[in-house]
């Protein structure tokens, strides 16, 4: 081993390929649910399909720097596209599979992508769609055949063919490919991977080889991760997260990705794989919590009165018997009936009883959320990262894990706070540059290599943690001064089940207003145990008990927050709840599910209007995007209501 | 850019061909007491289509679909199946020849789980005894495994894995229905017979129905004869349609040409009285 070289001398993912195929040929590499069962692939297997990929897409025509889309669910067989476009040369850009034409579009003609990989007929269909707009887009591979069979099959091939001209050519082309593989240095651009930005058109941000590789082996030695971990990849592939987890880091260490049947099934999966290092954004462990506190809605006095007892047990004692308190023993004794009882039966129907490390990111995920599932003793972290970072910027280091701030810096990344309040941070693995954008470069990302977050936010002194405020250009002043930070209040309404999205209005205004969207879930259950009947999500949204409900669950945020000295004034005085729900297919979100404020404040500005009028009710028409791209209109006549807030004056005698 | 295409077909939208008749029914009549259900009725089936029988309420479509079964036995005509003229049968040794359906009101095993219920299609493929299959030795197991995997392949096919485990009972109708198809899938037929697919069935449901019976029919090579009371949709997916009425035959055409035969309009539309 030459180990002068950067990374031991595996400074590339297919150096890692070889190596793990050498040093761990039969560990579990990939394993998918098909038919009912786990098929699992070691390293070594893994290698030879991966080859015979590559060697496909070589006398398929594929040079070196060509761009490969890869667009489609989670699935083994496309997380070794990305692994045989880089040994052939080319650069993987995956894209959301859930997008909708324009999208893909937008970035497939933006990269100049020559080849698609994707997963199926729906796929295939949106590229059929778009390809006058995409002169560059030569040859199109599927993984599923279903459907595609009367297609034109003069630019759209099978995966398996692929394959399979790749293991005849395999002897008479393994010069041109070992040419290929010599020519790649750490400085070789790994991935490009288009950011949803909460404003504007994505940028592709361009990571090489030494950004993933660092991130990923910072992080990996962070948490001492083994390669017997296993992880549930079920993110969008095309998220900088699941491309650093399921790529680089299962590369890096030699760790199993699994991959579920269907996303519907991932529930299920996740229990079956009880993954050691699991990962996902707030909104599933709010989905889960969502779940589990309707159905104990559902159960006997008994069961119920047992739950609720434990549960406080643990919100008492459970935190400090994870981080090694000091616990009095009579309390130790209880928190173990209740792990054999309740806990560990819930941990495991969830799917989370062997989880070693846990982290949630994308979004602040609300205090009350992240300290129930410490309080069952899953070791749940913050870890706060963004895509130009090739993910981590900060994590929570075993011990100090806390809900308000987000870690300490990770290995090798530099932490400083502009004068302005923005985080700035500088690493081996920030970004390289925005594709065909060096402008936008120059404006994130300095000379000196220090990158802006965007984020507002501060070190604690004592702890050496950052604390994440908002992002720095939602941080506003109210008409009186004081500060206004919506995701703090969103986030606080966030954690009642009922409510599924909330976006606060009041920058440079008197005071606050909330838009609200309930979830469909909890609301619908609530309706049905209590004979309410519904016929849409419009009308059950608009239903005056709902209101009611969603009332008092903002008078209740409104007393927490005027006992908060810095955001007393961010009090909610009216509010309305939507009559759709936010979504990414109309732009209203990104497609990791965060609400693009600025597109919700344009498109429903009649509403906002409303709010800050005397009007108690409205009419609106909006229009609504369908899956398949079809646009339609929903017209509603929504309630709006005023709520009390509290007097922080009155409240303080 | 080489040999990548030699397996597979270069194709757009083409005519559709099929072979020779898998099944023909030469002058059917069906009697139920005095009520004739069928009326001396010829037509026949060609290998690799879709065919549909259609007609107003009580025309005799089911009765049909009965006979094709062998649920029926009819008293005068021929059934002609894969070339050899139809004896007596039960429905169990009919499925045996490779026919398998579906019914109006669903017919599933309520209490059983999805998995279960489409195994139960896979009856006529089992060959080994009650005694080796209840102490699951041998044979048995390695049978069981085939199935299973042919199982799996259909609910992977009809995308639900989801109720994989679930009890028929609890599902709602249209997946009741989507899992009624996958058993009689399961058996693997050479003609698959749909009563009303569509019945009860919202546009959405509807969709995805017809898109199922195509892909059936498109990926597995699989003969269809379905029922259906949903002209939008016979004329959709239907490459050939008998028309019922009053249990005589009075059309038998292409969709195009049913939706200009005068008599269908009449059947449909009622003609005035002078």
């Amino acid at each position: 081993m030459k180990t002068s070289e950067p990374f031991d001398g595996y400074f590339t993912v297919p150096k890692l390929l070889e190596r793990n195929a050498r040093e761990f040929s039969n560990s579990p590499a990939y394993r998918e649910k098909e038919y009912g069962i786990w098929q699992t692939w070691n390293w070594k297997q893994s290698e030879e399909e991966i080859t015979a990929l590559a060697n496909g897409l070589i006398s398929m025509g594929l040079e070196v720097g060509d761009k490969v889309a890869i667009i489609g669910r989670n699935r083994p067989a496309l997380y070794w596209s990305f692994i045989a476009a880089q040994m052939v040369g080319a650069i993987p850009v995956p894209i959301y599979n859930d997008a909708v034409g324009d999208e893909i579009a937008y970035v497939l003609e933006h990269c100049g992508a020559n080849f698609a990989i994707v997963g199926d007929q729906e796929q295939c269909d949106k590229l059929h769609d778009i390809k006058e707009k995409l002169p560059e887009l030569t040859e199109v591979i599927y993984l599923d055949p279903r459907g595609l069979r009367k297609y034109d099959h003069s630019h759209l091939h099978s995966y398996k063919n692929v394959q399979n001209v790749g293991r005849e050519v395999a002897n008479s082309q393994s010069a041109v490919l070992q040419k290929r593989l010599a020519t790649q240095n750490q400085d070789t651009i790994c991935v490009m991977l288009y950011t949803s930005g909460t404003t504007g058109k994505p940028k592709g941000v361009v990571l090489t080889y030494k950004n993933v590789l660092s991130a990923s082996r910072a992080a990996s030695s962070f948490d001492n991760l083994k390669v017997t971990d296993e992880i549930l990849a079920y993110l969008p592939m095309a998220w900088v997260g699941d491309f650093i987890f399921a790529n680089g880091q299962a590369l890096w260490v030699g760790f199993c990705v699994n991959c579920p049947e269907s996303p519907e099934t991932m529930q299920g999966d996740l229990k079956e794989i009880g993954p050691t290092y699991f990962f996902s954004p707030p909104r599933i462990f709010e989905e889960m919590l969502t779940t589990i506190t309707i159905r104990m809605e559902d159960v006997g006095r008994l069961k119920k009165s047992t739950f609720d007892y434990f549960m406080r047990h643990a919100k008492k004692v459970g935190n400090d018997i994870l981080d090694g308190k000091n616990v009095q023993l009579w309390d130790r004794i209880k928190y173990s009936v209740g792990e054999f009882i309740i806990y560990k039966p819930l941990k495991n129907s969830l799917g989370l009883s062997r989880v070693r490390i846990g982290y949630t990111a994308g979004e602040a995920i609300g205090p009350e959320i992240f300290d129930f599932y410490r309080s069952l003793g899953i070791n749940l972290k913050q870890l706060y990262g963004q895509t130009e970072a090739g993910v981590f910027v900060t994590l929570q280091p075993d011990g100090e894990v806390r809900a308000d701030t987000v870690g300490i810096p990770c290995p090798g990344v530099e932490l400083k706070i502009g004068e302005s309040g923005e985080v700035f941070y500088r690493s081996d693995s920030s970004f390289h540059s925005y594709y065909k954008n060096p402008e936008g470069t120059a404006e994130t990302k300095d000379k000196d290599g220090w990158v802006a977050t965007g984020d507002a936010g501060f070190i604690e002194e004592d702890s050496g943690h950052l604390r994440i405020i908002d992002r720095a250009k939602d941080v506003g002043k109210m008409a009186d001064g004081s500060l206004f930070a919506p995701k703090f209040v969103e986030n606080k309404l966030k954690f009642y089940p009922n409510i599924l999205e909330a976006v606060l209005f009041g920058n440079g205004r008197d005071n606050c207003c909330a838009f609200i969207n309930i979830d469909l879930n909890a609301v619908g259950n609530w309706a049905e145990r209590n004979n309410i009947s519904y016929s849409s999500y419009q009308e059950l949204s608009g239903h005056p008990d709902v209101v009611k409900q969603i009332q008092e669950h903002i008078e209740e945020v409104n007393i927490s927050l005027a006992s908060d000295e810095m955001l007393s004034g961010c009090q909610i005085h009216r509010f309305l709840i939507l009559h759709k729900e936010l979504d990414a297919d109309d732009g209203e979100m990104t497609r990791t599910r965060k609400v693009r404020r600025r597109i919700v404040e344009d498109k429903y500005s009649d509403l906002i209007q409303g709010l800050y009028s005397d009007k108690t009710q409205i009419s609106t028409n909006t229009e609504v995007t369908y899956e398949d791209g079809r646009k339609g209109s929903i017209s509603a006549d929504i309630e709006l209501r005023n709520v009390t807030t509290v007097n922080e004056k009155v409240d303080a005698a | 850019m080489n040999n990548i295409n030699q397996n597979e077909p270069v194709m757009g939208e083409q005519e559709r061909t099929f072979g020779a008749p898998i099944m023909e029914m030469k002058n059917i009549t069906m009697r139920f007491g005095g009520v004739v259900a069928i009326q001396d009725i010829s037509f026949d089936i060609l290998k690799g289509e879709v065919r549909a029988i259609i007609g107003p309420n009580g025309a005799g479509k089911s009765s049909m679909l009965n006979v094709i079964n062998g649920f029926y036995h009819p008293q005068e005509g021929e059934i002609w199946f894969g070339g050899e003229k139809r004896a007596r049968m039960k429905p169990y040794q009919i499925a045996y020849q490779g026919i398998a359906r579906t019914f109006q009101n669903i017919a599933l095993f309520k209490g059983m789980s999805t998995l279960d219920n489409i195994m139960t299609g896979r009856f006529t493929h089992m060959k080994t005894g009650i005694l080796s299959q209840a102490l699951w030795k041998g044979p048995a197991e390695k049978e069981e495994y085939e199935n299973r995997e042919i199982v799996e392949k259909v609910i992977d096919f009809l995308e639900i894995q989801t109720i994989r485990k679930t009890e028929v009972g609890k599902l709602p109708y249209g997946l009741q229905k989507r899992v009624e198809l996958g058993r009689a899938l399961a058996a693997e037929p050479k003609l698959l017979l749909l009563d009303e697919p569509m019945a009860g069935m919202n546009v959405e449901e509807k969709e995805d129905m017809s898109r199922f019976i195509l892909d059936v029919n498109d990926e597995f090579g699989t003969t269809v004869a379905l029922i259906e009371h949903d002209m939008g949709v016979v004329m959709d997916i239907a490459d050939r349609v008998v028309v019922m009425d009053y249990g005589k035959k009075i059309g038998d055409d292409t969709p195009e040409g049913i939706l200009n035969n005068q008599d269908v309009i009449d059947a449909y539309l009622g003609v005035a009285h002078d």
